[in-house]
């Protein structure tokens, strides 16, 4: 057996915070992940559809926005299979614009709860353009 | 188009089987930009005591999306997939998925709601293994903006 790399139930408090996390998502980024997903949705890469359905511009993926964010866990426990449960609510968009610059999104975590088990709630915040862009953004993770 | 509140609780058999490919997990890992060692090399998933390389907690949304998009698309259901946006999404696991997985997907239409002109769509789908074991368990809330028609509730 190896040495398990998973913070020690332990030794985390609630409030904790976990390492914070920068995106930049750009067209590109949002093409890319069309593809890797699957999801082909022209809400995603095409402005004049995304316009045509009330957006203001084209959007990122809420997907690619949750699984980002799931990083600053992912990130903390080291081991991802030590993630046992990830939920989110999809409350506003990510508005990409077409330009060198793309969206930032800001994500951060903290220590919710400590449960039995090992196991803590991590609450993660999202923000982009100043807004919030998760709800009730949370995972259950089983520590060491 | 209204939504049929009668196919609340309604299954769906499982389609076919999706084989979890080691190469579709690093292009995934790669399009969300996450370079975790345990998603792109199968020795550094063993060192953390799994099988084989880990699929990203939301890679299995590729799988239930596909079963999920059979199922909403049926017209007796009534959703209007023109207006549909992602509402929710929660996963509930109880191993990780991996490499050489071979899972199947049931999905559930586990809640039918109209709200405040909105109609509402809870997909439950249950993933399994091919020894019909539990894997993974997702929600996904699709909400349909301003279609509610007479059967309208408060």
């Amino acid at each position: 057996m190896t040495d398990d790399p998973r913070p020690a139930y332990a030794d985390v408090v609630v409030g904790d915070e976990l390492a914070p996390l920068i995106l930049t998502l750009q067209r590109a980024d949002l093409v890319r992940y069309a593809g890797a997903s699957g999801d082909f949705n022209p809400i995603h890469w095409n402005q004049r559809f995304a316009v045509s359905v009330g957006l203001p511009d084209v959007i990122a993926h809420g997907m690619l926005t949750m699984a980002s964010a799931g990083r600053v866990v992912t990130d903390w426990v080291v081991d991802p299979g030590a993630v046992l449960e990830y939920g989110v609510r999809f409350t506003r968009p990510v508005v990409v614009p077409d330009d060198d610059e793309g969206a930032t999104v800001e994500i951060s975590g903290s220590v919710s709860e400590k449960l039995d088990d090992n196991r803590v709630r991590v609450t993660l915040v999202a923000r982009s353009g100043g807004v919030t862009v998760l709800g009730k953004a949370q995972a259950v993770v089983r520590l060491r | 188009m209204a939504l049929n509140l009668d196919y609340e609780g309604r299954s769906y058999p499982a389609g076919p089987v999706y084989e979890v490919g080691v190469e579709k997990l690093r292009e995934f890992a790669r399009a969300i930009g996450d370079t975790n060692p345990a998603y792109h090399d199968a020795a550094a998933a063993r060192a953390l005591g799994h099988a084989d390389v880990l699929a990203p907690p939301t890679f299995v949304m590729i799988i239930t999306m596909a079963a999920t998009g059979a199922v909403i698309g049926d017209p007796g259901l009534g959703l209007d997939y023109t207006r549909v946006v992602h509402g929710e999404q929660r996963f509930a696991y109880t191993r990780p998925l991996m490499a050489g997985d071979k899972v199947r997907v049931v999905v559930t239409l586990e809640s039918l709601r109209v709200a405040a002109g909105n109609d509402m769509v809870t997909a439950r789908s249950d993933v399994t293994d091919e020894h019909g074991e539990h894997v993974v368990t997702t929600w996904g809330t699709l909400v349909a903006r301003g279609t509610a028609t007479s059967q309208e509730q408060s």
